[in-house]
């Protein structure tokens, strides 16, 4: 059973009560919120995650939760609770739902060193992936947003996870977080995805989350094998020309955008060294999100060749 | 439902663990801080195979976060020797810290948050001025909070490095100079052990590290890592009975260093929760399970905080429990009058609490909290 199996009253009422349970990528997750208007977007953007089974083990408990005695009227705020602990000071109620999501990304970087946890996008084609590291400002939300929607496969928009033991990326096909001028751009890229309503004034301007694609939430279990690590950086007017990037600095720029690069010591040297090895690496530089699109295509058909 | 205690006595147990129980022993195992050093016992005991996966991650990655510190912290006392040592102040290491870099058993698992160290009181002022040359700065706190420390307290306000983020903790001594117990710092540094591959850094004595430890565990009154400590305490109990006569060092020092009181509290509730073995004369000599009306309060109450602070394992009288302790501590390291203007500032003015990540144990994640967002 997938979440949009439930109706919207049974969603809320699971949502306000003991929490939905579902499975995004290898982490069950169990949501709860006391703050019932985030119920409608929330179950769009998990629309095709499956359910977890209750008697299941969960990997995280997290909730966003109304603030406490007067701040639940007096501009309201949200805060966000893992397993009875709050790692931060609250927000305001309206950023509840992107509390929500860096939140749970909070809880893989701070519980998961069994895995080699990357910032950076990943898609795929087939069991083949391009990673995106991110350097800020370097619209790479946009990209992998515009790339799920031209036919690839969303394994992550915020933390790329790689196991240290094959090397594979598994995905999650949470939604993706898009900032600013690009929500507008993504919009009229594709008219057909869903984007929640844009939150203003958050640490990060405003920002709109977008559902994944059913084929990447149902192909989730599938993981990719790296094959391109591609940094891209989007610089107005320019035409899309890719550069090929050497190991040595390839191999710098994952390490530096590894969250738990320095807590998995050598595995983790030997796991950035091995996605480098078996990638082709490069340096990308756009502006047209249609020649962005084309020159990915062509990586993943030439590659096929 | 107190699995953690059940799974940590007895590793074979988590054989018969369903799911919903794991998630919960994970849980409340996060709670305490003691993923890593469960994770390290089930593997020893020969059960890793019977972990299922999901669990199996998040204490794996608690063992992960705790191996790595092995490497920070040899490479942050060498930083502290280069900062003290021309001016020949020693660097004596306390806590987690000395654990891990003298490798002691009690360094399994162990995730510590700072760096404790231990210097003499006269050479607190040049020590400071060393360690900000070098880049350890003090932590933003209030006026009032500096003036506590440096006239009440027993070690300099938290210092942070500004490059490397890392915490220290300056200490002159174990207690705060106004406890009612006083044992003398002079006697702790002198019996301090120099670390074999570690040049110019010293661990405490291992006696020293165990009266230490209880005498942290029965003044504080933070919690959260209780049980953990209690751990610790069993782990350097073991380590220390490999030679019996050791034992009566250990009661010795505690009478020397006025810790015969803490000392009695580790030894009982250790040998009661965690089956520390006692040595019978060591039990007669130091009392330590016996009881008494007062003593019965006392068992009530840390019954209940030497429990991983997870709601799955709280009762009706774990806030109070939880309050008394606080007021205990306190009462035990300030005289009333110093006490009561303590609490009635805190009441007034509230220590704001700060953006801060999920356990006080864990590495710094501020900044990759803002990456990850």
């Amino acid at each position: 059973m997938r979440i949009r199996d439930l109706s919207p009253a049974e969603f809320r009422q699971r949502l306000t009560g003991d929490g939905i349970r579902l499975a995004a990528g290898p982490f069950n997750c169990c949501l709860q919120s006391g703050i019932p208007e985030i119920a409608d977007e929330l179950a769009r953007l998990y629309a095709h995650h499956p359910l977890a089974d209750a008697s299941d083990f969960t990997d995280f408990h997290v909730a966003v939760q109304p603030g406490h005695g007067v701040r639940r009227w007096v501009k309201p705020q949200a805060r966000f609770v893992v397993d009875a602990v709050e790692p931060f000071t609250p927000l305001p109620r309206a950023q509840a739902l992107p509390m929500l999501e860096w939140g749970l990304n909070w809880c893989v970087t701070a519980y998961c060193h069994h895995i080699l946890v990357i910032h950076a996008a990943a898609v795929a084609r087939g069991n083949r992936a391009a990673i995106l590291p991110a350097p800020p400002g370097s619209g790479k939300s946009t990209l992998c947003a515009a790339l799920v929607n031209r036919g690839w496969r969303l394994l992550s928009d915020e933390l790329t996870l790689i196991r240290v033991d094959t090397g594979q990326i598994m995905g999650l096909a949470r939604p993706v977080n898009l900032k600013n001028a690009s929500i507008d751009i993504i919009r009229a890229y594709a008219p057909d995805a869903f984007l929640t309503q844009p939150v203003r004034d958050t640490t990060k301007g405003t920002v709109a989350l977008m559902a994944p694609t059913r084929a990447s939430v149902e192909a989730v279990g599938e993981w990719a094998d790296p094959a391109w690590m591609v940094l891209p950086r989007y610089r107005a007017g320019s035409e899309a020309v890719l550069a090929p990037m050497g190991s040595g600095a390839a191999f710098m720029q994952l390490a530096d955008n590894a969250m738990n690069y320095h807590v998995l010591g050598p595995e983790g040297f030997d796991t950035v060294g091995r996605v480098i090895d078996n990638c082709r690496n490069y340096s990308f530089e756009y502006s047209r999100l249609d020649d962005a699109i084309a020159v990915f295509d062509r990586l993943a058909t030439e590659d096929a060749r | 439902m107190n699995l953690l205690l059940q799974a940590y006595r007895d590793p074979q147990s988590v054989r018969r663990l369903g799911p919903s129980q794991w998630d919960l022993l994970v849980r409340q195992a996060r709670h305490a801080n003691l993923l890593g050093r469960l994770y390290l016992r089930l593997q020893a005991a020969g059960v890793e195979d019977d972990i299922p996966e999901r669990p199996r991650n998040h204490l794996l990655s608690g063992a992960q976060m705790a191996g790595e510190q092995r490497h920070a912290i040899r490479r942050e006392a060498r930083f502290l020797r280069e900062a003290l040592e021309p001016l020949g102040i020693p660097v004596i290491l306390l806590k987690g810290a000395a654990y891990v870099a003298g490798a002691l058993p009690a360094a399994q698992g162990r995730l510590f948050s700072d760096v404790d160290i231990l210097l003499p009181k006269a050479r607190l002022a040049d020590a400071e001025s060393a360690l900000q040359l070098k880049g350890w700065i003090s932590s933003a706190t209030d006026d009032y909070d500096q003036r506590y420390y440096r006239r009440w307290m027993h070690e300099l306000p938290a210092m942070r490095h500004v490059f490397r983020g890392s915490a220290l903790d300056v200490h002159h001594t174990i207690l705060p100079p106004t406890a009612r117990l006083k044992p003398d710092a002079k006697l702790l540094i002198e019996a301090a052990v120099p670390l074999p591959d570690l040049p110019g850094v010293s661990t405490l004595s291992l006696p020293d590290l165990i009266l230490h430890s209880a005498s942290h565990l029965f003044h504080e009154g933070e919690p959260d890592n209780l049980l953990r400590d209690l751990t610790d305490l069993d782990l350097l109990l073991r380590h220390l009975a490999r030679d019996p006569a050791a034992w009566d060092v250990l009661v010795h020092r505690a009478e020397q260093l006025q810790l015969a009181g803490p000392l009695r509290l580790a030894l009982r509730y250790c040998h009661q929760m965690l089956d520390t073995p006692l040595p019978e004369r060591v039990q007669a000599r130091t009392r330590c399970l016996e009881g008494g009306i007062r003593q019965q309060l006392l068992d009530a109450m840390y019954a209940r905080v030497l429990r991983p602070q997870h709601p799955s394992t709280a009762d009706a009288l774990t806030p109070l429990a939880r309050r008394s302790l606080y007021i205990r501590a306190h009462w035990l390291r300030m005289p009333p009058l110093l006490l009561a203007y303590h609490l009635a500032h805190k009441a007034v003015l509230p220590a704001r609490q700060e953006t801060h990540p999920l356990s006080t144990e864990q590495v710094a994640l501020p900044a990759d909290v803002k990456k990850a967002a």
